[in-house]
């Protein structure tokens, strides 16, 4: 599908493979990822939407016989995310994830957002302060934890966990966030909240999302793809995929008709 | 259009009974319509006050589809070519209920020509033909709907262009007649009133064969001139 008066891109995938050992997860993937835009990958359950949004950040990297084939080009630079030589610390420096669950680190809420910034070396106290305030800002946060950074963070409820993992993930100033089913754990309130964050951070970062929920790729989303047995059935604007899909397969996913 | 299941069979079910109420509705509206074309022709005043009648149930059945629609668009969130027919619904009903209006104003106007004494018999044949288009407009629109015919609806579309000249060259006639014979122009005018309300009834057909096309193709025909529409 043609679409005009496209925005830049953040990044874009190339002739994706990928394996989990044999077996072939992604297959010869193109799409692009417009900067500073929410793309919503949509898609039954197996179909290859998280393993895509993974490569992103090469967590694939962590797991042996998983194989790459192809590129996801980043840009401005014009990197290879995918490439041997590119360290995968340094791509997740600039790859922001956040997970299902919300899984913060046995530690306080101020170290949670303080550590990928000690990972990067830096021990500046100072420093340190002003951009964990700046990144529980980000995630909408702030004015709930700022008496209590030292508490763990596993006191807090189940949304304000996932706030904190936003914001550790913008702490190390990512110029890509990943999100995977990121509200699947919440109440609608604590989504809505979530929703509402995701929709003030495109204001400075691209996001990805995979999302179960069609409504919340509705709301949340620019662009949608529809993924399906590992490849890419189509990708479009989020106003055009949700009233008139191009392909039959897409259409019968959103309207349930899909057995 | 996707016919094809849905994985909740109760979705199919209130789809296809909101289908087949607004199909219900363009049946009492089609009736109202040739009835109101018949008391026309045959001076039957008595089926005025029927035809006022079948207009409320139309106006209930209105409500009640729009209501449904706003259920299922709470319960089930529509997508695609679901959401294209339940908001496609509720544009038909409307044009379906503005057409029974239309029908009602026939008959009330028949009434009072028929009350003040004859109808000239010489004015009846051009209305009574409209009519008939018009008519004819509005059941294929309802087919078209009935089948998610595209093709059907176009030519709808296209039949409305005719529907409007022929309501021009009758409003010609009428004026000729009033100018020539003073005395006529009290049923000239109500004649006028009838041919308006047929050919909004030819208009309300091609509203609704607009929709049809949206539902089934997702394309919005509405308000083109007649190249582009091609």
């Amino acid at each position: 599908m043609q679409i005009h008066d496209n925005p830049a891109l953040k990044a874009e995938a190339r002739n994706l493979n990928f394996y989990y050992g044999e077996a072939k997860a992604l297959k010869n993937i193109n799409m692009p990822i417009y900067d500073k835009k929410v793309t919503a990958l949509i898609g039954p359950s197996g179909c290859g939407k998280s393993t895509y949004l993974r490569s992103f950040n090469r967590m694939h990297d962590l797991y042996p016989g998983n194989r790459y084939e192809g590129e996801i080009r980043f840009f401005p630079d014009n990197t290879n995310l995918l490439s041997p030589e590119v360290d995968p610390i340094e791509v997740r420096m600039r790859v922001g994830m956040v997970f299902q669950k919300p899984n913060p680190f046995p530690k306080s809420i101020y170290e949670n957002v303080a550590y990928g910034l000690r990972v990067r070396g830096e021990n500046n106290k100072r420093v340190l302060d002003d951009k964990v305030e700046h990144a529980l800002k980000g995630g909408a946060i702030w004015d709930e934890v700022k008496d209590r950074l030292q508490d763990l963070a596993s006191n807090l409820s189940g949304g304000q966990q996932q706030r904190l993992c936003i914001a550790r993930a913008l702490a190390t100033d990512p110029e890509l966030l990943l999100f995977d089913e990121p509200t699947s754990a919440l109440d609608p309130i604590a989504t809505a909240a979530i929703e509402e964050l995701v929709h003030e951070l495109k204001k400075r970062v691209t996001i990805l999302i995979v999302t179960h929920n069609m409504q919340q790729a509705a709301r949340v989303s620019d662009y949608t793809a529809y993924m399906f047995l590992g490849e890419m059935i189509e990708f479009g604007k989020t106003d055009e995929i949700f009233i008139k899909p191009q392909d039959k397969r897409t259409e019968d996913y959103i309207t349930g008709r899909m057995g | 259009m996707n016919e094809s299941q849905h994985l909740s069979s109760q979705f199919d079910e209130d789809l296809s009974g909101l289908r087949t109420h607004v199909l219900q509705m363009g049946g009492m509206v089609e009736t109202q319509i040739s009835a109101a074309i018949e008391a026309y022709s045959s001076g039957e005043v008595s089926s005025v006050k029927h035809i006022v009648e079948t207009d409320r149930k139309v106006n209930d059945l209105e409500k009640a589809i729009d209501d449904d629609c706003a259920h299922l668009i709470a319960r089930r969130q529509p997508a695609a070519s679901d959401l294209r027919l339940v908001f496609g619904i509720t544009k038909i009903v409307t044009d379906l209920e503005r057409a029974g209006d239309e029908a009602k104003k026939i008959a009330k106007g028949v009434r009072r020509i028929y009350e003040a004494g004859q109808m000239p018999s010489q004015y009846g044949i051009g209305v009574r033909h409209i009519a008939e288009a018009a008519l004819g407009m509005l059941r294929h629109a309802l087919d078209s709907f009935a089948r998610l015919d595209p093709q059907l609806a176009e030519e709808v579309i296209r039949a409305d262009a005719d529907v409007d000249t022929e309501f021009k060259s009758i409003m010609r006639q009428l004026i000729t007649h009033m100018m020539e014979d003073p005395r006529t122009i009290t049923t000239s005018i109500d004649i006028i009133w009838i041919a308006r309300a047929v050919e909004r009834i030819g208009d309300h057909a091609k509203n609704i064969a607009e929709h049809v096309v949206f539902i089934v193709e997702g394309r919005d025909i509405r308000h083109q001139d007649k190249e582009s529409k091609a």
